[in-house]
């Protein structure tokens, strides 16, 4: 179980197009794929779906981690796969629907890599969401990185200490992670201790009405992004209900249940 | 300009569910433009003291407190962190729990986007911030790009965007090596010297920090057992018998007084005892 | 011995942390490690006990590779004491969190019981064997943190930064201790950048500059140096820089210890005109 599956998800700071969108507007792709991922289940559709991400991941400079994160994915995507086809469902849906679940990930994962967590907590407050609220929210995911850091080093420490994770059964393994978890979650409330901490002392919600320094503004390209999201939207739906597609089908199911 | 920043009258406080007070009886006056330094044994409720300069105890941390604390004439019973924000910045030990933002500029903003400021204010403040502690170059970059001492000048940034009239600093160099806590100290005495803001420093590493204060306070298990300009509290025995880590040019002379040599004022610096001991060393020829 | 051939270590992001690195630490021997933040001391002391692997050359410990070895059979040899407790606690008591390297060595039951008592005297912390290791103070876990390591008597021990908060009678205790344990024959390795700390110890000083080492010596040597006090980026302990500014007064410019200093000035004073 490898970190690989949270690199695709890691923000990194780079200046390309898709990092200059406005999150909104690349939050509203995230909504077409997802709708598109959702209504069908035409493995032509998936498939296309996904591979329609790929130039937008080499736009967003991200795609070495893209790769790294589906190939984490798929780990769960076949087990997709065996469930739907062991319970007797034809082969390519069973593809299908493991190629579904790659489709979403995929659509979160570029927008997280090319998204900040503080413009992403800017676009809910201009939705209106509390301060509060959205505030969690990015200190969540700015967490995450400090808390892998934490982790290694908790890891490392009872590591230096005989502690063997690899050893044994089961049961054992699990136990070994007592010494891991338990300084994890300490050192979590007494990061969040200290957080507190330093927000009382910097005047936290000490007013409701905020105006925060930077101003998120939608540009020619969020609203050429906008436009073609909102068509896409349009044409995937009457498709979906009045045209029919080419299909690729293998019907071969087995029969164990 | 005149005025107490701090006033501080028989204070004592017991966190909640502890059974030994932090601080007992702790009475001191800072003035404004002061640069004070805090010290003292492990767990003689130096980070307690500061805890009370800016209301986190005892609005933030509940517990039985005795006498009272006023700052800029505010007694820190009726007046809660977020009111003292804008008079009192407190910056913590640990940079990376104090940065809450994904740029520098970000978390410099954070202040006084808290306070409820204009946008232009903000961004004026923010410029001004960020040009004292020397940032503009890195401001667009998150905080865990930085180095350990550029972090705490982002901290110390983020408190000065409020424009507060006094910073307390709880052992800002304890995570730092020594070049980048020389580095600290240093911006810390120019906001004193060039802006007259009050400076509470609290800190082990008294080498680089005494030459720069005005008083030094010593607690010991809750009480101040010692206070005075730092070449007079270095020049007395008990303060290294209590485990202060006096600077080692200050100890030098201190020991060369015991041993008979007629030192008349305990230098705080290498330069200041280099000159001393020329002079000696000309007299004997 | 620990011997280090020219090792480098790559992160997997592609930082070069350690870059050449040719280093041998013998049995009993007294080390500090010293470098700004971030030359790659933590990096290194990490490969002593297998935690890393090298990306080139060679790290042997006892003249077995470390590739070959797993980071618990190492840590037999090598105890790497880290910076923060609190990354290693979660024990209900003290005397549990001293027992746990014991247990997963696979000490018998009265072995641990002898060995940890043992180390709890050793360590002043027979009052808190009972107590919860989160309720202690700063000082108190630093102890029980080594207490846990020396439980097993690694024959290196590696301390990570062990001055970091620490007061300046508990920096005289550590000092004194670390002594009592290189006397008894311990091979001690300290990282630190706490200058006047390592000058009162007096060790051999090895400083580690952007991944290379850049100097290895005496502290007196090394430590009145500038050149190397300006490469590592270190600041120079004040009695050393006393000297250098006090040498035409004939002073040795390799004192760095405040007795010695103090003697040395008492000669020059009575000397007389």
């Amino acid at each position: 179980m490898s970190m690989s599956m949270f690199e695709g998800f890691k923000f990194t700071r780079l200046n390309t197009p898709m990092h200059r969108m406005d999150p909104r507007a690349k939050f509203l792709m995230v909504i077409v794929f997802f709708t598109a991922a959702v209504i069908f289940s035409n493995i032509i559709v998936l498939l296309s779906a996904l591979a329609v991400q790929i130039p937008l991941t080499f736009l967003g400079k991200a795609a070495h981690r893209w790769a790294s994160s589906i190939r984490s994915a798929s780990i769960l995507a076949s087990l997709i796969f065996l469930m739907n086809f062991i319970t007797g469902s034809p082969l390519t849906f069973s593809i299908a629907m493991a190629v579904r679940f790659l489709v979403l990930v995929s659509s979160f994962s570029l927008f997280f890599m090319t998204t900040s967590p503080d413009d992403l907590g800017l676009a809910l407050e201009r939705l209106g969401i509390p301060y509060t609220i959205c505030f969690t929210f990015t200190m969540a995911v700015r967490l995450v990185p400090t808390m892998a850091v934490d982790a290694q080093r908790v890891i490392d420490a009872q590591k230096s200490r005989g502690l063997e994770l690899e050893k044994g059964n089961i049961l054992k393994r699990v136990r070994n992670y007592i010494p891991i978890l338990i300084p994890l979650i300490v050192n979590a409330v007494r990061r969040s201790v200290e957080m507190a901490e330093a927000l009382e002392s910097r005047g936290f919600t000490s007013t409701k009405r905020r105006e925060p320094m930077k101003v998120l503004t939608l540009n020619r390209i969020d609203y050429l992004a906008i436009v073609f999201s909102l068509a896409s939207m349009i044409l995937l739906i009457y498709i979906r209900l009045y045209v029919s597609i080419p299909t690729f089908d293998i019907p071969y199911r087995i029969k164990l249940f | 300009m005149g005025g107490l920043a701090v006033r501080v009258d028989g204070l004592s406080f017991t966190y909640a569910g502890s059974p030994f007070p932090a601080l007992r009886e702790v009475s001191l006056k800072i003035e404004r433009g002061e640069f004070i330094i805090i010290t003292g044994p492990s767990g003689c409720g130096k980070s307690t003291l500061c805890r009370c300069l800016n209301g986190l105890i005892p609005h933030f941390y509940p517990g039985k407190m005795e006498g009272n604390v006023e700052v800029f004439g505010m007694n820190t019973r009726f007046y809660t962190p977020k009111h003292l924000a804008r008079f009192v910045g407190l910056v913590f030990q640990n940079p990376e729990n104090q940065l809450f933002s994904l740029s520098v500029e970000g978390d410099v903003a954070f202040g006084p986007e808290n306070l409820g400021f204009p946008r232009e204010e903000t961004v004026k403040r923010v410029e001004e911030a960020l040009s004292l502690m020397g940032l503009k170059e890195v401001r667009d970059r998150a905080p865990y790009e930085l180095s350990g001492g550029q972090q705490q000048r982002a901290a110390i940034a983020s408190i000065l965007a409020m424009r507060p009239e006094m910073v307390v600093l709880d052992e800002p160099t304890s995570f730092l090596d020594p070049r980048s806590s020389l580095d600290i100290i240093e911006a810390i005495s120019f906001l004193n010297r060039r802006l007259g803001i009050t400076v509470v420093l609290v800190e082990h590493r008294l080498d680089i920090a005494s030459r720069f204060a005005d008083k030094i306070y010593i607690l010991d298990e809750g009480r101040i057992v010692d206070e005075g300009p730092p070449h007079q509290v270095y020049g007395r025995r008990e303060t290294l018998l209590l485990g202060v880590g006096v600077p080692r040019i200050s100890l030098l002379f201190q020991l060369l007084r015991e041993r008979g040599i007629p030192v008349k004022e305990i230098p705080l610096t290498v330069k200041e005892g280099a000159e001393k001991l020329e002079a000696f060393l000309v007299d004997r020829n | 011995m620990i011997e280090i051939e020219g090792l480098a270590f790559k992160y997997p992001n592609g930082v070069l942390a350690l870059d050449d690195v040719n280093l041998k630490i013998g049995e009993g021997e007294f080390l500090a490690l010293m470098g700004e933040n971030g030359a790659g001391k933590t990096t290194l002391i990490k490969h002593f006990n297998g935690l890393l692997k090298p990306t080139a050359g060679v790290v042997r410990v006892d003249g077995l590779d470390t590739r070959h070895l797993s980071v618990a059979s190492l840590s037999r040899k090598v105890g790497l004491v880290f910076q923060n407790p609190d990354h290693q606690f979660f024990c209900e008591t003290v005397r549990e969190e001293i027992s746990f390297g014991l247990l997963n060595f696979g000490y018998p039951r009265h072995m641990i019981e002898k060995r940890v008592n043992q180390v709890l005297r050793m360590l002043d912390l027979e009052r808190y064997s009972e107590s919860s290791p989160f309720a202690l103070s700063g000082g108190e876990k630093k102890r029980v943190a080594l207490a846990s390591v020396l439980a097993w008597n690694p024959k290196y021990l590696v301390l990570d930064e062990p001055t970091i908060g620490q007061d300046a009678l508990q920096k005289e205790r550590l000092r004194n201790f670390i002594i009592q344990l290189i006397t008894q024959g311990k091979c001690v390795v300290v990282v630190s950048h706490d200058v006047e700390f390592v000058a009162e110890c007096k060790p051999r000083v090895v400083v580690l500059s952007k991944g290379r080492i850049i100097a290895d010596g005496p502290a007196h040597k090394i430590l009145s140096s500038e050149e190397v006090v300006g490469r590592g980026s270190l600041i120079m302990p004040q009695i050393a820089e006393l000297m250098k500014l006090l040498k035409k007064h004939g002073f040795p410019a390799e004192v760095i210890d405040v007795y010695t200093a103090c003697m040395e000035i008492q000669k020059r004073m009575s000397r007389g005109p």
